[in-house]
């Protein structure tokens, strides 16, 4: 079985987040980066694939060099190997060129199975797992919390509003990852100190015979647009409050 | 017949809500370009449903009545779409953020060799081209992005668009696009218990964090929710807790949901669940800490004990209803 689950390095969620001096792109300089959360369930996913089927992991992430930083604690969490498409530019790339450009990385490692997160907690796109799978030309089952491989095919439960599908597919084929998959494993230390001697590939754009070119630009980054100050209920009771609250969400609020 | 497309959304035989609401958005959009809306209606047994679709501001529905389009695939969808795009060459196409239309942006915009401007909150018209609003980075940065590829794709966030009836009735024309192999198959459609309503899809949410001490005391939440025709949430610190489901975290790495009203109970507010609800449209905060950080977030602010307050509200809202 051969796995290869996809890396993205995001902002920590506690980050803060500032507009760039040209107003289109985000300041980086304070922003401790971490791997995207959802790409933990997929290594341990692949893990617990591998252990029960054999076979290699491979992570693969793209991005400036501080992705290796993700990469190297993919393999402290028991990945194989990791190949990283080195671009200064590509933080900020369309995610359908991002697309592009893990297809021609992953296609030669002709996978069995490709993990990604459901989402990107950055910029929340989640593109790249559906347009990954139409360039490499595999089913894709989206946003799963439960995975069972079959002999040559995979059964997937996939929540969507009000209902858990339960979705086949044969392989190869690609999965994006949700919150209850599994519990992903931290890297222990004799993990982190084997994961410095395993392979990292360094790849170019040029290499691959690609481009960062997409389809989409930011116009404008704008802050967030303000709310009204809130209002405190006053009142000297629990009776008092919740009649008060009650007022103002049916008369001023309109909502109730 | 370029112009604006809008791809329907169905489950057993019936168009969901965000269909009315990417056909209201796409009626703006087309008007300020001067063109027309076109739904996309994919899947058997619709053929009654498209022509009132002609309520919500759609002008003609392309209609491919294939059992094989019945039930949603990435791939059978993205196929369809991709082939009536190809001849019908729409300048813009819309449809929901929802699960749905998560799921098949990429795979169709791949197959256009375009871009898509996802979960949208604004949309306009500048210069001829549609920009799009987008939260980003959990919503501390809105990005108007702009599709510079052909056509421009958008999908909408649930319940942010108004559903507006203009009252006219559309043109049903019968297509037959190419499908192609559908590899996945849906096997069963497991109902979630209790019949509830969608976090992302409900009008009225409460919802509990830790301040709720223990799994039992969700019943008073229950309560408050069932007078108000609402759907209980939580934050992550009760889901990890074991109280509620995974299904019903709000935040950024759970749900994000835009209902009218989210009353937050015993949730201190931090970053990661603001994420999650802070574009809903009244929001109240019942939590006893006047310095927790929900308080700044608040269009009503209940400083108070919870398992005072939401039984009294429980109570009055009863009387309301
Ligand atoms: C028009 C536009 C402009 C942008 N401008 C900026 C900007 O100015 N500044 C900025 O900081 N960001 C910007 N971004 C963010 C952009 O760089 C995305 O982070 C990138 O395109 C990946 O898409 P995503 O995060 O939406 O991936 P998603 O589809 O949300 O990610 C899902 C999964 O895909 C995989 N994945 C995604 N990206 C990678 C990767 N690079 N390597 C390996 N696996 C990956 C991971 O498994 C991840 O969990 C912009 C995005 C768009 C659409
Ligand atoms: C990567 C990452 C992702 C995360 N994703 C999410 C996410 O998606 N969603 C999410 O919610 N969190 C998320 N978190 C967690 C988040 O940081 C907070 O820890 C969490 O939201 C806190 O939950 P809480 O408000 O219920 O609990 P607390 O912060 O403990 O707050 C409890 C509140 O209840 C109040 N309270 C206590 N008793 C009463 C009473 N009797 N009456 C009234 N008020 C009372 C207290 O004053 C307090 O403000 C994430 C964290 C990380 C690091």
């Amino acid at each position: 079985m051969n796995i290869v689950v996809c890396i993205k390095q995001v902002p920590d969620t506690e980050s803060q987040i500032k507009i760039g001096a040209d107003g289109k792109t985000i300041a980086t300089d304070d922003i401790k980066w971490v791997m995207n959360p959802y790409d933990e369930f997929g290594v341990e996913e692949a893990l617990r694939i591998q252990k029960a089927k054999g076979g290699t992991v491979t992570v693969v992430g793209a991005g400036p060099k501080r992705v290796t930083e993700a990469l190297r604690t993919a393999l402290a969490m028991g990945a194989d190997k990791a190949v990283l498409v080195e671009d200064e530019g590509l933080y900020g790339a369309d995610p359908m060129a991002v697309a592009k450009i893990l297809a021609a990385a992953i296609k030669p490692l002709t996978p069995d199975l490709v993990f990604l997160g459901q989402r990107a907690i950055d910029d929340d796109a989640g593109l790249v797992g559906s347009a990954l799978a139409e360039h490499l030309d595999m089913p894709n089952l989206s946003v799963v919390t439960k995975l069972d491989l079959g002999e040559g095919s995979v059964t997937a439960q996939r929540p969507v509003e009000g209902q858990t599908l339960v979705l086949e597919a044969p392989l190869p084929a690609l999965i994006t990852t949700q919150k209850g998959l599994n519990e992903p494993r931290y890297a222990s230390l004799p993990g982190i100190m084997k994961a410095k001697k395993k392979p990292l590939e360094v790849k170019t754009l040029a290499d691959l015979g690609v481009d960062a070119a997409g389809k989409a630009s930011v116009a404008a980054l704008n802050p967030p647009p303000s709310r009204a100050a809130g209002k405190t209920i006053g009142g000297e009771t629990p009776q008092d409050l919740a009649a008060a609250l009650a007022k103002a969400l049916r008369d001023e609020a309109k909502v109730i | 017949m370029a112009g604006v497309w809008v791809i329907a959304e169905h489950r057993d035989g019936a168009f969901r809500k965000i269909t009315f609401e990417a056909a209201s958005a796409a009626k703006t959009v087309a008007d300020a370009l001067g063109a027309d809306v076109t739904a996309v209606v994919l899947g058997g047994g619709l053929e009654a449903a498209c022509a009132d679709l002609g309520k919500y501001g759609v002008a003609k529905v392309l209609y491919a009545d294939s059992a094989d389009l019945t039930v949603y695939s990435t791939e059978g969808y993205a196929a369809a779409v991709a082939d009536l795009a190809k001849s019908g060459a729409p300048d813009v196409i819309i449809f929901g953020a929802s699960m749905q239309g998560k799921d098949l942006a990429g795979r169709l915009a791949a197959k256009l060799d375009t871009s898509v401007a996802v979960d949208c909150t604004a949309l306009k018209v500048d210069g001829g081209k549609l920009v799009a609003t987008r939260p980003i980075y959990a919503g501390k940065i809105y990005a108007d992005v702009l599709v510079t590829g052909a056509p421009q794709i958008a999908t909408l966030r649930p319940n942010v668009f108004d559903v507006v009836e203009t009252g006219a009735s559309a043109a049903v024309e019968k297509v037959s696009p190419a499908v192609g192999a559908i590899k996945v198959k849906q096997v069963e459609a497991l109902a979630e218990e209790g019949g509830k309503i969608d976090l992302t899809e409900a009008t009225i949410i409460v919802s509990g964090g830790r301040g709720m001490k223990e799994a039992d005391n969700f019943k008073l939440l229950e309560a408050l929710a069932d007078a108000l025709g609402g759907t209980v949430g939580a934050s992550r610190s009760a889901v990890d807790a074991g109280w509620r489901s995974h299904h019903d975290q709000v935040g950024q790495t759970g749900k994000v949901v835009t209902p009218n009203l989210y009353i937050a109970c015993g949730i201190s507010g931090a970053i990661q669940h603001l994420a999650g609800m802070g574009s809903s449209k009244v929001i109240v905060a019942i939590n006893k800490d006047a310095d927790a950080p929900i308080h700044t977030k608040a269009d009503f602010c209940v400083v108070a004990d919870l398992f005072d307050v939401v039984p009294a509200l429980t109570e009055e809202c009863k009387k309301l209803g």
